[in-house]
């Protein structure tokens, strides 16, 4: 056990010693990981404080619930009942028609057309508060409300918070397309690096197997070489995210200020992090382990 | 220990390296390969280390039939012997003693023993002093005796060497006959081959004569003279 410890801890010397072997085409190599990783990365970051802000600033989208005109007293005190006991409400407001008059009056200035009118035209209403959820749940809410009795009409108030959404999942798809083309990128780099350590190292693996290597001996230090440099590649990608989350949160605070509302980029959490460095580890290793697997049964002793 | 019965190989383009190859050598037996260059002597020995396999007849090394094992099994072949080859292939990009390292670092031989063993086989060799050269600063003969110093530092059970005196002026080549036999008398197969039959007069040891791919029987020491060229 202690063995076989040792044994890949000279390995993953030997490995490092490789990667900044010339130190600056190493280092380049890890910026050039680091930057296709941070592109998805830092876009997911923008996305995530997005929704975070829009959730902030919107609250949640109401449901106007429109009675019908022959609604009576008990009618609308047993919709409220059922509306306070349902699992998905939040909130229940009742505006009674007369209050809704009082209201158009004074906040549309038609105060002489609506007095000329012989009675009030406006039902009695529920404004009501669904709990946080996705578009579909509230329509499904809204359905179910509109075919209550005496229910005339019930209206999710929130076409924004559809087309919001709808706006945020395109830019999701988008994040994810990107980040799978960058770490297809990140697999190619990997690839044309080993190939061309493989093609360094090519007398030490021949002779190697001339004195009875195996293969896993052999590949082992290519594959400790794609892990690391992805690691490392992933780490570069955090670094880049962190310093410009710093960078754009200076002037984000003075604009804040105007707005009376404190708004700040929040950067990767704990958990993200270690998916951004796992991840990359990973494609690395992939990486390394394809190319490995192409390029070194190519070289046989003879 | 090694075992050759009726070995045919042809190489692609129709060249036939060796015909019809039939012997036998015992364990802790010293044998020569002898005849011109490109008689078929490298073949042979790269037969033995599975390096190339037989087109037919079969190839026994330690009982086991080379030609037929899996790629996966080679590996531990190779570890029973040790070779030595006409091209050193030596490492240039580590030292002499990192050289010879190689082989245990395959086996996963821990750094104390290891160490221990590399050094006990660069003192069999004469070259304990020049651990630290790189292996391009050493002359002819030291890389020789570095490719021979990593070829046993594993103690392998045969000793295959492939022309290992063809370079190297007369005392020089004593020398190293001189190493062979040492392994020899500690009961260590060796199979060695030479173009150079001057190294043979003294010897009383077993003698395989190839003609363009065909093994000569008959008087096992050839005539000294008629054989170099």
């Amino acid at each position: 056990m202690r063995r076989a410890y040792a044994q890949h801890l000279s390995v993953l010397k030997t490995a490092l010693r490789r990667i900044f072997n010339p130190p600056l085409a190493g280092l380049l190599n890890i910026l050039v990981i680091g930057i296709a990783l941070s592109l998805p990365a830092g876009m997911y970051v923008l996305l995530q404080n997005a929704q975070g802000l829009v959730q902030q600033l919107s609250g949640t989208p109401q449901i106007s619930v429109f009675l019908s005109m022959d609604a009576k007293a008990d009618d609308i005190e047993k919709l409220r009942k059922q509306f306070t006991q349902h699992p998905a409400i939040d909130l229940v407001e009742f505006v009674p028609r007369d209050v809704a008059l009082q209201q158009l009056k004074q906040s549309t200035g038609l105060a002489d057309v609506i007095g000329g009118l012989e009675k009030n035209p406006l039902p009695d209403a529920f404004v009501i508060h669904p709990k946080p959820g996705n578009a579909e749940t509230l329509d499904t809410l809204r359905v179910e409300i509109g075919n209550l009795p005496k229910v005339e009409q019930a209206q999710l108030d929130s076409a924004w918070a559809y087309k919001l959404e709808a706006l945020l999942k395109f830019a999701g798809l988008a994040v994810l397309i990107l980040a799978s083309l960058l770490s297809l990128a990140l697999i190619a780099i990997t690839f044309n690096t080993i190939r061309l350590q493989i093609l360094t190292q090519r007398d030490e693996i021949e002779v190697a197997k001339l004195i009875g290597a195996s293969n896993s001996f052999i590949r082992r230090p290519f594959l400790y070489f794609g892990a690391i440099q992805g690691l490392l590649g992933g780490l570069a990608a955090y670094l880049i995210i962190t310093v410009s989350l710093a960078l754009l949160n200076q002037p984000l605070a003075s604009l804040s200020q105007l707005y009376a509302s404190p708004i700040s980029l929040h950067s990767l959490s704990l958990g993200d992090s270690l998916s951004l460095l796992l991840f990359s580890l990973y494609l690395g290793w992939l990486g390394a382990w394809l190319s490995v697997a192409r390029h070194l049964s190519q070289i046989e002793p003879g | 220990m090694i075992s050759f019965n009726q070995v045919r190989k042809r190489y692609p383009g129709g060249h036939e390296a060796l015909s019809n190859v039939s012997f036998d050598i015992a364990q802790g037996e010293m044998a020569f390969l002898t005849g011109h260059s490109g008689a078929g002597k490298s073949t042979l020995l790269k037969l033995v280390a599975a390096i190339e396999r037989p087109n037919s007849g079969s190839v026994l090394v330690n009982n086991q039939n080379v030609g037929a094992l899996k790629a996966s099994a080679l590996p531990f072949l190779r570890r029973n012997l040790g070779i030595i080859f006409q091209d050193h292939k030596l490492l240039f990009d580590r030292n002499v003693f990192d050289n010879v390292l190689l082989p245990l670092q395959i086996c996963g031989f821990d750094h104390k023993e290891s160490a221990k063993r590399v050094r006990a086989a660069l003192d069999k060799v004469g070259l304990l002093k020049r651990e630290k050269a790189n292996p391009i600063a050493l002359s002819g003969g030291e890389q020789q005796r570095l490719c021979i110093a990593r070829a046993i530092v594993n103690r392998p059970l045969i000793l295959l060497a492939d022309e290992p005196t063809g370079n190297l002026d007369a005392d020089y080549a004593q020398d190293i006959m001189a190493i062979f036999k040492s392994f020899h008398q500690v009961g260590v197969t060796l199979l060695i081959s030479t173009h150079d039959a001057g190294v043979l007069q003294d010897t009383k040891v077993r003698v395989l004569n190839l003609k363009s791919g065909v093994l000569q029987t008959g008087p096992s020491n050839p005539n000294p003279a008629a054989a170099r060229s």
